[in-house]
Order: C-alpha cells, then sequence, then structure tokens
C-alpha cells in the first residue's frame, strides 16, 4: 500500500462533502492507492465541487478540473504530454456515474478505443447528485430521482442501470473492475492493479450518498455492503473482457436494502408494488446468475 | 528561398517547425490536408510530436488543454462547426490560461451546411478570450503561427489564440512562400517553458471553481492579459521583421490610406482583391484605401481610430453577421470610430463562399459613397 | 493574497475549513478495547481520524463532521455518538 506522508492526508480534511459522503471516502482511498506520482483529471460533480473551492483545494497531487464531459480526453492528452515527456506519473480521470455513463460518453469512448495509458474511476452514487439528484444512465430501476419521480403514474426510474463496464471492455480494456466503498482494501487494490496495467483500465467504486438516497449518514457504508448483499451490486474484475473473480454472497432479499432509503420508499408506502420489488429482485438474481455471486449450499446430510 | 505549395502545407509546415509536443486534430473541410501532411510528417518521424487522432473536435481541444496543462507544446486545427462544438472547450481553455495556438480554416457555420469561407466560426468566439489573428496570403499565415506561439506562451499573457486564413480561398491555393529554417525558427521560437504545470514534484490544482467572491477579479485579469496582448503582439511582430525581414508589428495596416477620402475595412484574403482593386480606383482618381485588420482580437479600436483619421467615408466588409444587429466588424470599427464624425457603412459580404471580384469592391466604394450601406450587398434578389 | 493565474492553487488550504462547526453530534472513542484495527481511519470521509501514540484511534474534533460511519464501522462497537453540546 502506497505511504502517506508523515500522517499528512493526500486529500485533506476541510472540504465540504456532506458528512457521511461516499465520494469523499472513494477519493482518499484513491490517493492512498495512486500515492503521490499520480496527476488526477476531474470532471465536474460533487467531488469536483466539494473539494476545490478556490483557493481551499483538498488535492495533495497534482489535479485538473476541465469540463463536465472530458476529463478522459483531457487525460488523453496528459498521457500525451507525459509520454513525450519521458514522465512517469500515472494518470487518473475520476467523473462521477452522470459524467461517465452519460455526458462523457464520447470521451470515454474514444480514449479507451485509442488505448491511452490511463485509468478512470467512476465513483457511482446513482444520479446527478451535485446539481440536486437527477436521473442518470447509472440510476437503478424504480428509484426516485427529481427527474424520474415517483408518481401516480410512475413508478419511478423506468430503466436499469447502464452496462458501463462492459461497454468498456468491449472497447478492448485490458482491466475493468467493480468495487465499493464496503471494502475498502479491495477498492485500493483494484486501483493499484489498474494503474499498473498498460493500457486503459476502469474501475466503476459503487459509493452509496446519504442525502440523494435518503438515509442516515453513518449507514453509508452499511448501505453500500448490502447492495453487494442483495446482488444489485457486484464487484467484480473483467480482465481482457471475460470476468474473473466475483464476490461471492449469501444473497438477501431485495427488500432489505430498498427499504431503508427514501429514494425506493414509494415501493412501501402508501401501499406496498410488490410488482415493482419483484422485477428489482428480478435484476438482482439475473446479476446473481450472470456473476455467479450465490454462495452453492452444502448439500443437506439428512 | 521561396517555395511553391498549397496553404494547408505551409502551415503543415510551420507548425512542425515550432516543435509542438502533442497534436490532437480532428478532420473538418478545408483544414483536412492540414491535419493529413501533420500525420504523415509524424509518420515519418518528421516531428517529435504525439498524434491523437481524437473522436470529435470537442475532445481535441479537451485533449490540447490537457497536454498544455501537463507542460507541452500543443497544436490543432479546426473551422466552422468543429469549432462550434468546441465552443464550452474554448471558453474553458482562455479561462485556464494555457497557451494553445489553434488554425482556424475560416468556413460558414449551418444551417444551411455549407463547407465554403467566410469568416463567421472564428468571430463567433469573439468573446472567449481566444486571440484572433487573420492572414491575408499565406505566408502571412504561415509567419502568424510563430508569432502566435510566441506571443501566447509570454508569462505575461498566458492566452490561446486562432490564427485564421480563409477556407478554400487560401488553404488549397498555390503560393510561393518563403519557410525558415528549423533552427530559424528555433531561434525566434524558444522552447516552451510553461508558467505553471501539473507535476507530482510540485502538486497544483487546476480549474478550480470561483465563488462570487473571486469570479469577476479571474475575468477582469483574463481581459488584461488580453489588453496586454496588443503589446506584445507588437513586439513580436517587430522582432519577427529584425530576423525574418517581414515586419508584423503593426494591429492594422494601412493600404494608401494617406490621402485617402474612402477607406474599407476588411480582415483576410479579400484585402489582396481589395488592394488590387484600390489600385485601380486610384488610376481613375479616385482616392480610396484599405485599413487592414489583422488583429481582431484584442481589438485594436485605438489603432482603428488613429488609421482613419481624415477619411470621411468607411466602407467595412464583413464576411460574417451577427444576426439580428449586422457584421461584427462593422459594429466594431463603428464604435471605434464613435465621435469622429466619419461616415460609417457595413456590408455583409461573401458569405457562404460566394466570390467577391475587384468591381464589387468598387461597387462598395459607390454605395458606401452615395450614403447607402448597412446592408447585404450581392444580393441575388431574383431567388429572394 | 492575489490571484493565482487560471484559478490554481496549491494543496493545503482546504485545511483552513474547519468542518467541525457542522457536527451535531461528535463520536466518543473508547481505547480500552481498541483491537487498532485502524478501520475508523480508514473509512472516514475526512480523514481526520488518527492514530495516538499508543496505536489506538482519536477523533479529529476540528474537523468531524459527526456523521458517524466510525460508530458503524468499528468491529468492537467501541465508539458512541453524543449529542454535542455547543
Amino acid at each position: 500500500m502506497a505511504e502517506v506522508e508523515g500522517g499528512c492526508e493526500l486529500f485533506s480534511a476541510g472540504h465540504r462533502a456532506c458528512g457521511g459522503c461516499g465520494p469523499a471516502l472513494a477519493a482518499r482511498l484513491l490517493l492512498k492507492a495512486t500515492g503521490k506520482n499520480v496527476i488526477i483529471a476531474a470532471a465536474t460533480g460533487c467531488m469536483e465541487v466539494f473539494s476545490t473551492p478556490y483557493p481551499e483545494t483538498a488535492w495533495g497531487v497534482p489535479w485538473i478540473h476541465s469540463l463536465f464531459e472530458n476529463p478522459a480526453a483531457v487525460a488523453s492528452g496528459i498521457e500525451a504530454s507525459l509520454k513525450r515527456q519521458g514522465r512517469t506519473e500515472k494518470v487518473v480521470c475520476i467523473g462521477g456515474d452522470g459524467s461517465t455513463l452519460d455526458i462523457g460518453v464520447l470521451c470515454i469512448s474514444g480514449a479507451f478505443e485509442r488505448g491511452h495509458d490511463i485509468t478512470y474511476i467512476c465513483y457511482d452514487n446513482e444520479a446527478y447528485m451535485n446539481t440536486g439528484i437527477q436521473r442518470s444512465g447509472a440510476t437503478p430501476y424504480g428509484a426516485s430521482t427529481t427527474t424520474s419521480p415517483a408518481g401516480s403514474c410512475s413508478l419511478g426510474n423506468p430503466r436499469p442501470k447502464k452496462d458501463m463496464p462492459a461497454i468498456l471492455a468491449a472497447h478492448g480494456a485490458p482491466y475493468v473492475a467493480t468495487a465499493s466503498i464496503a471494502y475498502p482494501n479491495d477498492f485500493v487494490q483494484k486501483v493499484e492493479r489498474a494503474i499498473n496495467t498498460p493500457g486503459p483500465c476502469y474501475i466503476q467504486v459503487h459509493t452509496p450518498c446519504c442525502t440523494g438516497w435518503g438515509f442516515e449518514s453513518g449507514e453509508t457504508l452499511n448501505m453500500a455492503k448490502l447492495a453487494i448483499e442483495t446482488g444489485l451490486w457486484v464487484n467484480y474484475e473483467m480482465v481482457d473482457g471475460r470476468v474473473e473473480k466475483a464476490k461471492k454472497v449469501s444473497r438477501k432479499p431485495v427488500e432489505e436494502y430498498l427499504q431503508k432509503q427514501k429514494r425506493f420508499r414509494h415501493l412501501f408506502k402508501p401501499a406496498r408494488r410488490d410488482d415493482v420489488i419483484a422485477q428489482i429482485q428480478g435484476i438482482a438474481d439475473a446479476n446473481a446468475e450472470r456473476f455467479g455471486i450465490d454462495i452453492k449450499r452444502k448439500e443437506s446430510s439428512e | 528561398m521561396l517555395e511553391f505549395m498549397e496553404g494547408s502545407h505551409a502551415v503543415a509546415e510551420i507548425v512542425k517547425r515550432c516543435r509542438p509536443q502533442v497534436i490532437a486534430a480532428y478532420p473538418i473541410t478545408p483544414q483536412t490536408h492540414i491535419v493529413e501532411d501533420l500525420a504523415q510528417m509524424v509518420a515519418n518521424c518528421e516531428i517529435d510530436a504525439e498524434y491523437i487522432t481524437v473522436e470529435s473536435e470537442f475532445s481535441a481541444l479537451s485533449a490540447c488543454l490537457g497536454a498544455s496543462a501537463a507542460g507541452s507544446r500543443v497544436y490543432s486545427a479546426t473551422t466552422s462547426q468543429g469549432l462550434a462544438l468546441m465552443f464550452e472547450v474554448c471558453f474553458n481553455a482562455a479561462g485556464m490560461r494555457q497557451p494553445i495556438v489553434m488554425t482556424i480554416a475560416n468556413r460558414s457555420l449551418g444551417a444551411p451546411l455549407s463547407i465554403w469561407n467566410d469568416q463567421q466560426d472564428s468571430i463567433s468566439l469573439r468573446d472567449s478570450g481566444w486571440l484572433q489573428f487573420y492572414a491575408e496570403d499565406n505566408q502571412e499565415t504561415a509567419d502568424l503561427h510563430m508569432i502566435a506561439y510566441k506571443v501566447c506562451e509570454d508569462h505575461d499573457i498566458l492566452l490561446p489564440a486562432f490564427v485564421c486564413f480563409d477556407g478554400f480561398i487560401l488553404t488549397h491555393t498555390f503560393e510561393p512562400v518563403a519557410l525558415p529554417t528549423q533552427e530559424e525558427v528555433d531561434a525566434y521560437l524558444p522552447a516552451f517553458n510553461p508558467y505553471q504545470r501539473l507535476d507530482a514534484e510540485n502538486p497544483l490544482s487546476f480549474g478550480m471553481y470561483a465563488t462570487p467572491e473571486y469570479y469577476m477579479e479571474f475575468r477582469y485579469e483574463v481581459d488584461q492579459a488580453m489588453q496586454r496582448a496588443k503589446q506584445a503582439f507588437v513586439k513580436a511582430g517587430r522582432e519577427f521583421g529584425e530576423q525574418f525581414g517581414r515586419d508584423y508589428s503593426a494591429l492594422v495596416e494601412g493600404y494608401r490610406l494617406e490621402d485617402a477620402d474612402t477607406a474599407l475595412v476588411a480582415m483576410g484574403s479579400i484585402c489582396g482583391t481589395v488592394k488590387d482593386a484600390i489600385d485601380e480606383m486610384r488610376e481613375n482618381g479616385r482616392k480610396v484605401g484599405l485599413l487592414k485588420i489583422r488583429a481582431y482580437r484584442p481589438f485594436p479600436a485605438r489603432e482603428i481610430a488613429d488609421a482613419l483619421k481624415g477619411v470621411s467615408t468607411v466602407a467595412v466588409l464583413d464576411k460574417n453577421i451577427s444576426l439580428g444587429n449586422g457584421g461584427a466588424v462593422g459594429t466594431e470599427v463603428k464604435s471605434a470610430l464613435y465621435g469622429s464624425g466619419i461616415s460609417v457603412y457595413d456590408y455583409i459580404i461573401a458569405l457562404g463562399g460566394r466570390d467577391v471580384r475587384k468591381k464589387d469592391i468598387a461597387a462598395v466604394v459607390d454605395l458606401a459613397e452615395k450614403g447607402k450601406g448597412d446592408m447585404f450587398y450581392g444580393l441575388r434578389t431574383e431567388v429572394l | 493574497m492575489a490571484l493565482r493565474v487560471g484559478c490554481v492553487a496549491a494543496p493545503g488550504r482546504a485545511l483552513e475549513n474547519k468542518t467541525g462547526g457542522w457536527r451535531v453530534f461528535k463520536p466518543v472513542f473508547d481505547p480500552e478495547n481498541c483491537t487498532k484495527c485502524g478501520m475508523c481511519a480508514m473509512v472516514c470521509p475526512e480523514g481526520c481520524v488518527r492514530e495516538t501514540e499508543e496505536g489506538t484511534f482519536e477523533p479529529d474534533l476540528d474537523y468531524c463532521k459527526g456523521c458517524g460511519i466510525c460508530v458503524e464501522i468499528c468491529p468492537k462497537k467501541g465508539i458512541r455518538m453524543e449529542k454535542e453540546e455547543k
């Protein structure tokens, strides 16, 4: 694990994230993995805004923010420049799910197709949080956001999450992974692997948002763990396009996860929507099947 | 030594000599020959640069921005729709004070779609904080690139620049051009020395956000840098003249203006046609002159007012239109001449590649002297 | 202090913003049963849980926002939240 100099965090306190912020933890863990020899290209979003109001920057490493949708293109330029200059800093992009799955797809696709030696970290809090909790391509099925609100004729977001890891694996990325702040050491290890794998690598890290999802700030990691335990989030790695090592779980029913978040409250109150809950369970079951995450129970010895 | 070459090729040759480390470009008519020539040079190891075949113009300028911030001299080229797609990044790059030099092969903006020349594209970004230089011929186009890098990279300036030359009219025509040697360019334009850069040895956060407490002062500072760029250009242009024998120390340049009653004001290749028309009109006893604008941003208002003292009528040729308000250059020239008593008329001309001939220039002068202006020149009324 | 060209800043100044003032509840750490696993320090979104000389951990109350993640993560339930008297 990379050393942090003299106890000083490379991502310092004093940033303006909400208490209990998942992405803030992801930023800290990211820099633990990269150490000092890194250049970060960041997208506009929660993490950028809470960490860099002029002149109070929380970043102790070189960092650049240009626009919302272009960190992958900016990083392509940085990587090319470093190559010409013979410099060794790792180039790491960081953007939220809105930036990565939606508005930034052009740039990220181009960068991955060209095979730049960069790592792209998407912190996935499943909506455009910085602008006030609007729906993104990563918003899960049935979640209520301000632009996909539950209402008398709406069940919330009508679409499943866009499968960005598969899209980038299809670009020929040598290493693609999902991670979660519920397993911080796993995330750190995956970042270390990604930055040391030549070529474009991608990690989508699940970072629950207490403000946007509607749960108590202390529950952030519990929520992240429950997402994995229900199969709604799967931690896995793809090496040269093939899934390896998905985290196995003793699966819990999705209801345990949904009940704890205001964004799914409409599935329980004023009346239970068992149809929607069943559909969400179906998504979890499909994930379990696809990635093989169910711990096989031993044969009964009766 | 003069060589006969295509305008685009002259640009590629000069850019090669300016030693960019990173080139990011997306093809678009009529700029394609520039990026193709550069690609061939890279493929033959004639340039020591990374050539990024980006997936859009938006990405091209974003990549240039990243590479520039990381400490490399960069280059790109675009036009029209591509420049429009870069709109967001243009403002961003100027605000982030990155000294990017980009060739604009001026072309009209759709809709309707047109691949032919006018200057709408670069002029429409006049608010962006980019310096803008317009070339009359291919020699000037080549020379302005070297001067642009020098001005942009000055630590007192640190702004990006468009070097504009007219699509097809200059990009695709063959003219004699004197190309400097690599040693000569190195003597004029030293290696890129960034004011600050992304560097793990000295970490900095670039592109933070500014609250209302700070934003205005940041914008003021960009504007101040723009104002300083006038002097920086004059100085760099004079030094260029001393080294290469072609002087560019003027933001605006008069042609037969000294005793003119009527002056035309124009930018770019149309100036060549205007000069020929003026010579003919002069032979017929008409006292006409031209004020050519070389640097459009920062806008040389004072220099224009000084140059046009003594003229009674001004006809501005606008190869653009600020829809709803006439030509951009005309509007700004009128503002510069406010209070002077000079009659200023604006002519929207040659949009979308419509040809302009000497007789059209003479006709514009006639109209101006009769007090008829602020109009589209040469409309095909039969199709209206 | 003069603006830095390009809206750029050097590291460190975020520390001027003492986010401890945001808290309603503050964490109280019990070193007695601490196994020194370090998870509280690892998962604090502020990075403001620091190791003491004894190898146990304590919060930096200048920055602690009182989110309570450390309370949830401690395997020994050795941290509790207390309403802060202001």
